[in-house]
């Protein structure tokens, strides 16, 4: 399958190696990756943070440059969230009908990571090497607007080595909540120790997650007290193999 | 138009108010303890009923139908009332429904009234009215009666002392009620509670009662509670004034099988409500002889004429969006500044406020949508609380702010991605004066918010993008 990967801005700056582990991953597979150099954002802070008219252009470039994909792949479900949950309304404000009707042909195209590998493409075991004491952090929004549920543990269930561990309150957010960690940083500050405190109760040493967004979060906190506890994107534990870690 | 939703106007933005919360230990163990009780006993209540998405469809239905069709079923409720003997008074804001119920009172040659728990009263601040008035408000729900004796402020729409533990709750009542040697059981407390409440019950003889639901079809009004205290308010005075929010209307009975299903499972965890009273007008010989209602506006019709924000309008006032927020856990409800607290007053606050003050509160959530889940009426509260975002930076506009340039600035540069490669290799090369061992640890203006509680990665010396070009490159493709 020609997979069209969305890297999301911060990823693609902040988070290099989750995009680099998703090409390995999916090449591994069998699938031939492509990468639009066009891409820049989804516009999800601005629309969330009240910008929405900042948001508008955005969301045109998107559509644009993923039109004719066959599938596109986006290792974020807060992005993923912002496409699926308001571009049809925001297609719908501009009354532009060749807009509408991309969007809505686009839509059903675009997947999670852990989505397309589980849902889309029927897989569990992606034939990953990750010999760690891991607990998976949920997103809110992979709980609550993609409803993923427990697809991403199927995937690391499946690793060779790994040692998974449930984290308690899992269905909890962690305080990130984009423009709220700084607007609010004393209550999101207030979450994450909830969230680090349930994260150190496991004993793992990698916390993992679909969305590198609150693992920003969660690791910048981790790193702040120093606990010794990392954070690590899903696609690079499940690009991870035997050779790999050698 | 004075429009009050109890102490907003001078209430400082969400962020301040929440700092001494937040140093409030006890404070927040008790928020904690209380909402994973409620939260707990909901789940198990909700897992048994089979039908629960159904039920939320179906009363979501029902409140979209009533609100586009408002006009028609407050005016059937008035007439239905009014045949059974009450009388319906129209009030368009808080001062109005104030003036409306302190006349009633006085017409009645009353100089005291029972009050069974209300928010809408809270939402006009009756009390202090009615004490400018000359006129002393009892409250006669056992957690009202704790805040009302404590000075205190509701931090919960249905349980509002749950930011008081059995402890602090005994003080109140020891300091309060003059009983020095009172214990902390829940029976001393109860037994506290009822002495000082039953001679109140058989002396004051005017009550004044909120309202879960109106009922268009027959002019009934119907109340739910715990303790019964309710019930006494109801049935023992001479006079009764109801006061409630326009949008507290049902077009009919029937409708309350949705509704009494949904709301006690949502708000207590219950499968029924232990006291579900619903009257209508007078009878001769039971029950009060006289009986108002009076229906209150109060910037619920600017809510009503937005479309994207109508569905605030859908809220029972169950409770269930602040004991699930994430938020709301950490600061308990006094940091929103009104009587409407978490979610569901982070929404309806700045609505009935005109933006002014409550600009903060639709900012006070990481709009994880917890609140949205539970919801028994569907209020899509995040996307209402992005609406009420986008109308405070509409609003905000004009001034000159620093977050306004920075995100205009942001959407230039992600409009195209030669502006966005030169804005990462800015960042990378700018970075260096506070990188350390590839974190930063402090930062200036705004972002400096980030780094007072967490670290930073440094941006890595190759962006994703610098990577696929060089493996192309390589591979030569």
């Amino acid at each position: 399958m020609r997979i069209s990967l969305f890297i999301t801005c911060y990823n693609d700056t902040l988070f290099p190696e989750t995009g680099k582990s998703v090409v390995a991953l999916l090449e591994r597979l069998g699938h031939q990756v492509d990468f639009p150099l066009a891409q820049t954002c989804c516009g999800q802070m601005h629309y969330n943070t009240g910008y929405q008219e900042e948001a508008m252009p955005l969301m045109r470039r998107f559509v644009e440059i993923f039109k004719d994909a066959e599938v596109v792949c986006i290792p974020s479900s807060s992005c993923v969230a912002m496409i699926r949950d308001h571009y049809p309304k925001m297609a719908e404000a501009t009354g532009d009908p060749a807009l509408i009707r991309d969007t809505e042909a686009l839509l059903p195209k675009v997947f999670e990571l852990s989505e397309l590998l589980v849902k889309k493409l029927g897989l569990e075991d992606v034939g990953a090497y990750y010999p760690h004491r891991v607990t998976y952090h949920a997103s809110c929004h992979s709980l609550r607007s993609l409803h993923l549920g427990d697809t991403p543990l199927k995937l690391l269930r499946k690793v060779r080595g790994i040692d998974l561990v449930e984290l308690e309150n899992v269905d909890r957010c962690c305080g990130f909540g984009g423009t709220f960690a700084v607007k609010n940083m004393d209550v999101s500050a207030a979450m994450l120790s909830e969230k680090l405190k349930d994260i150190e109760n496991t004993t793992a040493e990698v916390c993992t997650a679909v969305d590198n967004s609150c693992l920003m979060h969660i690791f910048g906190g981790l790193h702040r007290q120093r606990a010794g506890v990392k954070t690590v994107h899903l696609a690079e534990i499940l690009a991870a193999t035997e050779k790999s870690s050698r | 138009m004075t429009v009050r939703v109890g102490e907003s106007a001078n209430a400082p933005s969400f962020p301040k108010a929440a700092l001494p919360l937040l140093d409030d230990a006890q404070l927040r163990k008790n928020v904690r303890h209380a909402t994973d009780v409620i939260q707990h006993k909901r789940a198990i209540v909700v897992a048994e009923q089979k039908d629960w998405q159904q039920l939320r469809d179906a009363a979501s239905a029902i409140k979209e139908h009533t609100l586009r069709h408002l006009d028609h079923y407050l005016l059937e409720f008035e007439a239905k009332c009014t045949a059974a003997g009450g009388q319906v008074h129209w009030a368009a804001d808080a001062d109005e429904a104030n003036h409306i119920i302190i006349g009633l009172v006085q017409q009645y040659n009353s100089k005291e009234v029972i009050k069974i728990k209300t928010m809408t009263s809270d939402e006009t601040r009756l009390n202090e009215a009615l004490q400018e008035a000359s006129i002393h408000p009892y409250e006669t729900d056992l957690a009202e009666l704790i805040i009302q004796l404590g000075h205190d402020k509701p931090s919960h729409i249905v349980v509002p002392a749950l930011h008081k533990n059995r402890m602090q709750v005994r003080e109140i009542f020891q300091q309060s009620m003059g009983l020095p040697n009172l214990g902390d059981k829940p029976e001393d407390l109860t037994a506290a509670a009822r002495n000082y409440l039953r001679e109140k019950f058989l002396r004051v003889k005017v009550g004044v009662s909120g309202a879960n639901f109106l009922i268009a079809e027959t002019g009934g009004v119907c109340i739910v509670e715990s303790e019964g205290n309710g019930r006494m308010c109801l049935t023992l005075p001479d006079a009764l004034i109801t006061v409630a929010g326009i949008e507290k209307v049902i077009p009919a009975f029937r409708d309350l099988d949705t509704f009494l299903q949904l709301l006690p499972r949502s708000a207590t965890g219950e499968r029924m409500n232990p006291y579900n009273s619903i009257w209508t007008g007078v009878h001769p010989g039971d029950g009060p002889k006289h009986f108002h209602v009076v229906l209150l506006d109060n910037g619920r019709t600017n809510i009503l004429a937005d479309a994207e924000a109508r569905q605030t309008l859908n809220c029972i006032r169950c409770g269930a969006c602040l004991n699930t927020c994430p938020v709301y856990r950490q600061t308990g409800g006094h940091a929103y500044g009104s009587s409407y607290a978490g979610p569901i007053g982070a929404i309806f606050t700045p609505q009935v406020l005109g933006m002014e003050h409550g600009q903060s509160l639709p900012y006070a959530s990481s709009l994880c949508g917890a609140c949205y889940e539970v919801c028994p009426v569907k209020i899509n509260i995040p996307e209402v609380l992005i609406h009420l975002r986008g109308r405070v930076v509409r609003e905000k506009q004009s001034a000159a702010n620093l977050e306004a340039i920075g995100m205009k600035a942001m959407a230039a540069i992600f409009k195209s991605a030669r502006r966005f490669e030169a804005a990462q290799r800015l960042g990378r090369i700018g970075q260096w004066p506070v990188v350390s061992d590839g974190w930063v640890k402090h930062l200036p203006g705004l972002m400096g918010n980030w780094t007072a509680v967490r670290d930073l990665r440094a941006i890595p010396q190759q962006s994703f993008r610098d990577w696929w070009r060089t493996r192309k490159k390589e591979s030569g493709q």
